[in-house]
């Protein structure tokens, strides 16, 4: 009598293992999302979706808020949160577009973007890691004060990228087999990200730091620096979205990166990675904001109401925390 | 204590590296700025100019969140510069409705002659611009209307619906000439949600049917060069083929032109719409995609100014037969293109 029922249970045992498996790969659900919104394109619209223009132009739009989600993928892994990411971005949009940066040229303008970038991310890092303030406040206070810094700078202007720094444009108008200049600085960003988190000891100090702050003192890592470091690295990437924004649209302005954060925020979760840090990929992250950036095609491919957008990307926000919660459970049994 | 030091310390430090960041080169003055675009018409040519009684002529309006707003504000004190009998009074702009309630309240108080408000909210003002009306105060209610008609003397104003009838006239007449049927028109509309907006898209609709036209595709943009970037982006994906495009707003035009150019499309035409200097140079070079721009323009600051200051000095309008001022004003949306685009270039604002 016993005998079957252990039979059976093992083979139930033995057919659930590749099922397990392929649970375990990590990104699984995302790739599925993903595959389904593309035969959503491929059925509404076989003859505008496929092509590969549409492929750069997702690509191209997803590139700005793409680099902004690689640096909030660290500081959500290191048990932070950066609030102020979009408002960061166009102040640096807004300081390189200034009429006195733009006399230097577009090298300067793209330095002055990135040094803007960086050093609104050292003020929140240093606030957070020294000032000991909660990262929710410290980027909080830098999001509306970077925001109305911007206005004042530009008087609430649109800036133009004057014609003598044209070069800076060509980074979104100049093609390398199909592909703009800033799909690759995008590709290069993910890249840079990808190793730094995973092959370097950064990467892993970030992992310690939002695992657990406290083992990762005892362990001799200098948790206030590594963590004012990584909003600085948060803030460069919003430095170098800013080089990109001005590049697609050829200006600087105050409004550039409304929302950003959310849509940055939301990108990371649905990727995988806990808000209360400590596990995460860059992948994920990307894949996420990838999802993203389809379903805005999609709706507008298809002449659908922006309404609704909102209302199918706050189900997918649910619907992938729901599912995680779901494997994070299954693995710890 | 010495914990107390520390903080202190470090806020003044925090302050003084913020002061550095901010002392950096974050000017627009240099000399290559363009010339501010204060409208500055002619004199017309009739007594009403000659100098009057002194009039004191209260100014308010929002904080320029746009360049429109801040063409509005910037045309009307240039309007007042221009008559030695105005004594001009703005007051603080902002886009707080009880501040802007209170400024006008200050300006019943100083007695002014007469009140130019464009109110961040009709509704919510329209008490104070009766308060005003009550005290013997003509009010020239300027663009966003008072639903109350004994809170105003003048209104003046825009027309979204005739905004869009301009755009449609231009596109159907266009499309028309080249004998197209069946063309592919697209929308790029401001904020969805907006009666002005629903105006603009009524009025293009419309005037579109005339020729047996309709709209392909409409897409809200939110007013902003980078969400119009970003819809044009996927809109030109969806539209292999595009003979016309109406863009509700030059800023965001500026993103949308973007789009467009890195798309490397040119196979139609595109208008644009309110009438920013930006707008009419691409317009006056006439190889790009952009043929027209139909105004609602922020001149109307200048001639809410000059009505303002006629009805103070109890003037009519010169070319009109009646001894007063008309009770309402609605300017007619115009149609720039390249051949007229000389004549509005100096009324052009910087987006």
């Amino acid at each position: 009598m016993s005998e079957p029922t252990t039979d059976r249970r093992a083979a139930g045992v033995a057919a659930l293992a590749p099922a397990r498996r392929l649970g375990e790969m990590r990104h699984l659900g995302l790739l599925v999302a993903l595959a389904i919104l593309v035969v959503i394109g491929l059925v509404t619209r076989p003859e505008n979706f496929a092509t590969a223009s549409n492929l750069v132009s997702i690509l191209s739009l997803a590139a700005t808020i793409g680099v902004i989600t690689v640096g909030a993928t660290f500081v959500i892994i290191g048990g932070g949160i950066d609030l102020s990411v979009g408002a960061v971005m166009a102040l640096a949009s807004v300081w390189a577009t200034t009429l006195a940066t733009q006399a230097y040229g577009p090298w300067v303008m793209a330095i002055c973007a990135i040094l803007v970038g960086t050093g609104a991310g050292l003020v929140s890092g240093w606030l957070i890691a020294y000032g000991r303030l909660v990262p929710f406040i410290a980027t909080l206070a830098m999001l509306v004060a970077a925001r109305g810094l911007a206005q004042r700078m530009s008087d609430r202007r649109t800036q133009l990228v004057q014609p003598e720094n044209a070069a800076l444009v060509d980074l979104s108008t100049t093609r390398v087999l199909g592909v703009p200049l800033l799909v690759y600085i995008f590709a290069l960003v993910v890249a840079l990200g990808w190793v730094v988190l995973n092959r370097t000891t950064f990467g892993r100090r970030t992992y310690a730091v939002g695992g657990n702050p406290e083992a990762a003192r005892l362990a001799g890592i200098d948790v206030r620096r590594h963590t004012m470091l990584l909003y600085a690295l948060s803030g460069l990437c919003c430095g170098i979205a800013a080089i990109l924004i001005m590049a697609r649209t050829t200006t600087g302005s105050s409004t550039h990166g409304d929302l950003y954060e959310l849509d940055a925020i939301a990108a990371v979760i649905i990727g995988g990675t806990l808000l209360t840090g400590g596990r995460g990929t860059i992948i994920g992250s990307i894949l996420g904001l990838l999802i993203f950036t389809l379903i805005t095609n999609l709706f507008i491919l298809n002449g659908l109401d922006t309404s609704d957008q909102l209302i199918a990307k706050g189900l997918i926000i649910v619907v992938a925390v729901l599912l995680q919660r779901r494997n994070l459970k299954e693995r710890s049994t | 204590m010495s914990e107390n030091v520390a903080r202190r310390g470090f806020l003044v430090g925090g302050l003084g590296g913020a002061a550095l960041l901010a002392a950096g080169c974050t000017s627009n003055e240099p000399a290559a700025a363009p010339s501010s675009a204060a409208a500055a018409p002619a004199p017309a040519a009739s007594g009403n100019d000659q100098p009057g009684t002194k009039v004191t002529i209260g100014f308010s309006a929002p904080a320029a969140d746009h360049g429109w707003i801040a063409a509005i504000a910037k045309n009307a004190e240039a309007t007042a510069k221009q008559y030695s009998d105005v004594d001009f009074k703005p007051v603080e702009p902002t886009n707080d409705i009880n501040q802007q309630i209170s400024a006008v309240e200050s300006l019943i108080a100083q007695k002014v002659n007469a009140l130019v408000i464009l109110p961040n909210d009709g509704q919510q003002l329209n008490q104070v611009a009766l308060q005003a009306t009550e005290a013997g105060i003509p009010v020239i209610n300027l663009d966003r209307v008072f639903p109350d008609k004994l809170a105003y003397r003048t209104w003046i104003g825009g027309d979204n619906y005739g905004m869009g009838v301009a755009a449609g006239h231009f596109i159907g007449k266009q499309l028309k000439d080249k004998g197209v049927s069946n063309p592919v028109i697209v929308e790029i509309q401001g904020i969805a949600t907006l009666p002005l907006t629903q105006d603009r898209s009524k009025g293009f609709a419309d005037a579109l049917k005339t020729y047996g036209f309709s709209v392909t595709a409409k897409q809200d943009a939110k007013f902003t060069v980078e969400t119009g970037n970003q819809v044009a982006t996927s809109l030109l994906q969806a539209h292999k083929k595009i003979d016309a495009m109406w863009n509700h707003d030059d800023d965001q035009g500026v993103g949308v032109l973007a789009a467009i150019k890195e798309a490397g499309r040119d196979e139609f035409i595109m208008v644009g719409g309110a009438g920013s200097l930006n707008a009419m140079k691409e317009i006056q070079s006439g190889t790009s995609v952009l043929k027209a721009t139909v105004t609602y323009s922020p001149t109307m600051a200048s001639s809410a100014i000059r009505l303002a200051r006629l009805v103070a000095q109890g003037k009519g309008m010169s070319d009109l037969v009646e001894n007063s001022v008309p009770q309402s004003i609605t300017l007619a949306s115009e149609t720039i293109t390249k051949d007229n685009v000389d004549k509005y270039l100096e009324l052009g604002f910087e987006s």
